[in-house]
């Protein structure tokens, strides 16, 4: 029974695996693995498979940038600026660094997926860097926060946004608000390593994110609201990444800002990655 | 530590809160051919694979794998094993070939070469049509096999499979015996765990029966067949009311203890000479004892439970509580160490 040949393949009910799994078998080469590099590269690749087959991810990344640039221009614009358009020129930055920073928390999703299938054994059972797969994860998310940029402004070109900065401005105005929220990417890793199911992520992540983003000047100037609110706009985070990407499009860039925003998505990697690798190496 | 041995583990714990999933676990793995691991669900299989292929840091004992520890020497242990986990380790979004390449890339083939390598085994492996599917389309028997296929891009030296027919159907299972078969001629060890009796008698040279986390029998399967007795007798009864009068008739002629199931209707002995059961089985016909199914056959897992432990299985299996060996939801009930 177990010297079937290829001549064999005829009988549907014994598949001759046996001779060409040996022959495949054999013919493996012990190539040196993946260096960290490779590794994290190879899982970049990973997320963009994703994309692909599962187009539909990026639905949030699009629907929710067009539905809130049009939405708060047209909507509260009129009475908030006098007119759609001028509250538009306020608002743009505002809403790109709200999409942005919103969409972060894709990642823990992400993670807590992969964790529930087996697929996260597999991973963390080969033999290179482990923290690879969270770096390709940081990668591939990356490119979403820059498509989902593009959707933003784009949107805005359309509908009368025009950047003092420029094509410069917005750029640097992109490239901070990138490098800020994969700063903050560490933190949903670690709620995506700690959080039971994908549900319970979406659930703590709305009940962060929505206060994070709309207490803060992304749609109004704080001078506006009421005392007790603006202590908490002066410290929200959020906040100091609006401004210095709304200095940057507005061609009014604060170097304070900028600098401040750089500084803490150091912090918040320097502090936030130790733990989430910590985590996923003693994730059992 | 002997270099003959591929797993050498003594003293082998491990607790999730007041459970003691795996409670001082000794192994010693010949190298070469098929080791088995036999228990019920809950038993601590799965967490014990889960501390040697170094997924899961052991509590207390030590545990060694192809001669390296698997706490101090993780990263040499994961260079030479592969885990096929008990539900399948693949990137369901992905196309066949895409989650082999994936694991061939990883394992440091260049782009051309991790292609060819995938083209390869999805041929070896029965799988090309199915190649550019995404897996989630793939049927159970299918993704086991990619699973498999995945796990040996890199041929291990050792390769751990959990539970790797469960929820198939017979020809995909003996597809997976085949495939177990041809690894081991190619010179892998392979320690596999199982529900199933038939399937360690099937594939493995030792079997360890493994219970409450503990080994409770070791030996060659005939060993352990031996230490059961050497077949059942299965019967039923058309009316239920009849089976105590069968079980003490039986009894007797079998000379052998019955064995009454949950079942109201089936009861089952354990004999050691099964030529007597034609006789015995026709003595209850002439009694008027209406016999509607029977069958001779090698003990179940249940029966080699019973000798072993003295009760059934099933009370020994509260599984879907146990978190080492519930691995749809591996983390669910853990806290990272």
């Amino acid at each position: 029974m177990t010297t079937t040949t290829r001549a064999d393949t005829t009988n549907p009910q014994q598949p001759a695996l046996d001779a060409s799994v040996i022959a495949a078998v054999g013919g493996a080469e012990r190539p040196r693995h993946a260096g960290p590099v490779g590794a994290s590269m190879t899982y970049g690749w990973r997320a963009l498979l994703k994309i692909k087959h599962v187009p539909e991810q990026l639905f949030d990344v699009t629907m929710f940038p067009i539905m809130f640039t049009l939405m708060f221009t047209y909507v509260f614009g009129g009475a908030m600026a006098g007119s759609p358009g001028e509250y538009l020129q306020y608002a743009l930055p505002g809403i790109l660094t709200q999409t942005v920073v919103f969409i972060t928390m894709y990642t823990a999703l992400t993670i807590n997926t992969d964790i529930e299938k087996g697929v996260f054994d597999r991973f963390r059972s080969l033999p290179v860097w482990r923290p690879a797969l969270l770096v390709g994860a940081l990668l591939g998310d990356a490119l979403r926060y820059v498509i989902a940029s593009a959707v933003v402004l784009t949107v805005g070109l359309a509908i009368g946004y025009r950047a003092p900065g420029g094509v410069l401005g917005v750029v640097a105005a992109v490239a901070l608000l990138v490098l800020f929220c994969v700063a903050l990417t560490w933190v949903w890793l670690i709620v995506g390593l700690k959080v039971r199911t994908p549900n319970a992520v979406m659930g703590t992540s709305m009940m962060v994110l929505f206060p994070l983003t709309f207490v803060s000047s992304v749609f109004a100037p704080p001078e506006t609201m009421p005392g007790w609110l603006q202590a908490f706009v002066d410290v929200n985070p959020v906040t100091l990444l609006v401004e210095a990407a709304r200095g940057l499009m507005n061609d009014t860039a604060d170097g304070g800002d900028i600098l401040l925003v750089v500084l803490l998505s150091a912090v918040i990697t320097a502090v936030f990655a130790p733990i989430a690798l910590r985590l996923y190496n003693n994730k059992t | 530590m002997t270099s003959d041995l591929a797993i050498e583990t003594s003293g082998l714990v491990k607790t999730f809160g007041d459970t003691r999933a795996v409670d001082g676990v000794d192994l010693a793995v010949p190298a070469g051919g098929v080791y088995g691991v036999l228990g019920p669900n809950g038993a601590g299989k799965t967490t014990t694979i889960r501390m040697l292929a170094t997924l899961l840091p052991p509590d207390g004992g030590t545990a060694y794998v192809l001669g390296h520890d698997v706490v101090h020497e993780a990263a040499q242990v994961r260079s030479r094993v592969a885990l096929t986990g008990q539900f399948a380790s693949l990137d369901e979004d992905l196309s066949g070939t895409e989650n082999l390449v994936l694991i061939a890339r990883l394992q440091g083939y260049s782009r051309a070469a991790a292609k060819q390598r995938a083209a390869e085994l999805l041929e070896a492996f029965d799988l090309t049509a199915a190649a550019r599917k995404q897996v989630k389309a793939y049927s159970g028997g299918m993704r086991r096999r990619l699973d498999i296929a995945g796990s040996i891009v890199v041929r291990p030296d050792l390769m751990f499979l959990d539970e790797p027919t469960t929820g198939l159907d017979p020809r995909s299972r003996n597809q997976v015996w085949e495939i177990v078969r041809a690894l081991v001629r190619a010179g892998t060890t392979v320690l596999l765990t199982t529900q199933y009796l038939e399937e360690a008698d099937q594939l493995a040279d030792r079997i360890a029966v493994i219970d409450h986390g503990r080994v409770i029998a070791e030996g060659t399967s005939g060993q352990l067949k031996a230490s059961v007795g050497s077949g059942a007798v299965r019967v039923r009864v058309a009316d239920p009311t009849d089976r105590p009068a069968l079980a003490t008739l039986l009894a007797e002629s079998l000379d052998a203890e019955p064995v009454l199931d949950s079942d109201p209707a089936s009861l089952s002995f354990r004999v050691a000479d099964p030529t007597v059961v034609a006789g015995a089985l026709h003595r209850a016909g002439e009694h008027g004892l209406l016999i509607s199914e029977y069958s001779l056959g090698q003990p179940s897992l249940d029966e080699v439970f019973l000798a072993l432990t003295g009760r059934p299985a099933e009370e020994t299996a509260p599984a879907t509580n146990d978190p080492g060996n519930d691995p749809t939801r591996p983390t669910a009930e853990e806290v990272p160490a």
